[in-house]
């Protein structure tokens, strides 16, 4: 019997492909989307975890924003850094985080990192790559601190030590070159900030701050920024325009007739 | 995505793109000529150190971006001809003939062109002050500056309200001095670094003045 009701079929919707497709043909000029260039990388350390991070959004080969945030939070205990399409990466963290913070009401337990994994993983490979999100997930939970790599088509990854996004290879240098188990936590520290320096000043993609994030057994400290790598480039001349530079070519006066007047209080808030 | 199902023809190209941008702007007795110093090939940096700025003679200095392969050769052609020049006629080329001579080897290779945007700065016979922009073939033009290769269009717009005073009113004009081409140039750069992932790490200023030419090296960001 057809019911009335229409339930979702699921999977991607291909609906818009053919008529984006037809607009492709004719020419149209499709925008950029503003992906985060990006350098991306997270170690695992003797207390927990490091997540790190540049601060640089392109849209194509302009800077976008200078100082956007890469590292989002997901859990009090998990936080991903996510490079790809910004928009990517920013909505689907925040989906993950609300799901698994239902997840942990309906529990009644820590989340898990594994668990945050399993659930962007398989959003992710619902939408076949089409959202373009590439993600460094770490976090400290009660079987011990992890770290993983999400891939925008679902594939994941567990390592002691990863980095993602255009820079990750001068960041993954450094991390082969430095990396020991068991770091103590001002020389993970100092790792994750060379790793991630690596991406800036050798990846065109990448720029500006570094951010890095620490989740141990006792808590999280992000610091934003950790190191402020590049500082914006101070003017020499004073480009102040004087009054008046703004020519205003016609002025338009239109009086308002005022036909009635009311007053009405209305009660102050709370302060 | 690019639609990964339709037919897609690959082909080698002998061109690509190194970055880099160029600036230029003509005073009454001098003229200024910067450019970065970054060689880069997509999100990868060559070289930190790489100015785009060629001396042609005392009177005049030629800014070459675009593919770094063509800056070369076309620079070593230019100074091949000017090599001749000298031999033939006993003295310098001028400002305005060298210009001429930029148009003519460029547009000799009209159907495989140089790939490179080039912006000539100097002293004309007069010795005032003069800027000749390029278009990859040799359509060019004598203005009072121009800014070229990678950041242009960011650059332009500020030029020309800092420079001709455009959508400006009521500001009075008062004559370019070089120590105010110098702090704009520099600063025009300064803020090209910031939104360009091409500009950066260094730009070098050359001052032409009938006294000589000057140079001057500032850094830029290097991230």
């Amino acid at each position: 019997m057809e019911s009335v009701i229409e339930t979702p079929r699921g999977g991607f919707s291909f609906e818009l492909c053919k008529r984006n497709e037809a607009l492709r043909h004719a020419g149209i000029k499709f925008p950029n989307p503003v992906k985060t260039g990006t350098t991306i990388a997270g170690i695992v350390f003797k207390d927990g975890v490091i997540l790190g991070a540049d601060t640089r959004a392109t849209e194509g080969t302009v800077v976008a924003d200078k100082n956007c945030a890469k590292i989002h939070y997901i859990a009090k205990n998990i936080y991903c850094c996510g490079a790809g399409t910004a928009a990517d990466t920013e909505y689907t963290t925040e989906i993950i985080s609300s799901d698994l913070e239902l997840h942990r009401l309906s529990t009644g337990r820590k989340p898990r990192i594994a668990t945050a994994c399993r659930l962007l993983k398989q959003y992710l490979y619902r939408y076949q790559g089409e959202i373009g999100a590439y993600l460094v997930l770490g976090g400290v939970d009660s079987t011990g601190p992890h770290l993983f790599t999400i891939h925008a088509h679902g594939s994941t990854d567990k390592l002691p030590y990863v980095s993602m996004g255009s820079g990750s290879l001068a960041a993954m240098a450094v991390f082969e070159d430095g990396f020991r188990p068991n770091m103590e936590l001002e020389d993970a520290k100092k790792l994750v900030r060379n790793a991630v320096a690596g991406g800036i000043f050798n990846d065109l993609g990448s720029g500006s701050n570094i951010d890095i994030c620490v989740i141990t057994t006792e808590g999280v400290d992000y610091i934003r920024p950790y190191d402020e790598a590049n500082i914006k480039g101070v003017r020499v001349g004073d480009y102040t325009y004087p009054r008046g530079a703004t020519a205003v070519l016609e002025t338009t006066v239109r009086k308002f007739e005022v036909t009635s007047e009311t007053v009405k209080t209305v009660e102050s808030m709370e302060s | 995505m690019e639609d990964y199902r339709a037919p897609m023809e690959h082909q080698w190209s002998p061109y690509s793109w190194n970055g880099g941008t160029i600036l230029a702007v003509a005073g009454e007795d001098f003229a200024v000529i910067a450019s970065d110093t970054r060689l880069s090939e997509g999100f990868q940096i060559y070289t930190r150190d790489s100015p785009k700025t060629y001396k042609m003679s005392d009177t005049a200095v030629l800014g070459c971006s675009g593919f770094h392969g063509d800056v070369l050769t076309l620079i070593k052609v230019i100074e091949a001809q000017q090599k001749i020049y000298r031999h033939t006629h006993q003295k310098d080329l001028s400002c305005e003939s060298l210009a001429q001579l930029l148009a003519t080897i460029l547009y000799s290779r009209r159907f495989f062109p140089y790939y490179t945007y080039n912006i000539l700065a100097g002293l004309d016979k007069k010795g005032k002050g003069c800027v000749y922009s390029f278009d990859p073939v040799g359509s060019y033009d004598r203005e009072m500056y121009r800014a070229g290769g990678s950041a242009a269009a960011m650059l332009q717009p500020l030029l020309d309200n800092q420079v001709a005073l455009k959508n400006q009113a009521g500001v009075e004009k008062e004559p370019l001095t070089i120590d105010k081409a110098v702090s704009l140039v520099t600063d025009v750069f300064t803020s090209a670094a910031e939104r360009d992932i091409y500009t950066g790490d260094g730009v070098k200023i050359s001052i032409i003045t009938a006294s000589g030419i000057d140079v001057k090296e500032v850094p830029l960001r290097r991230d």
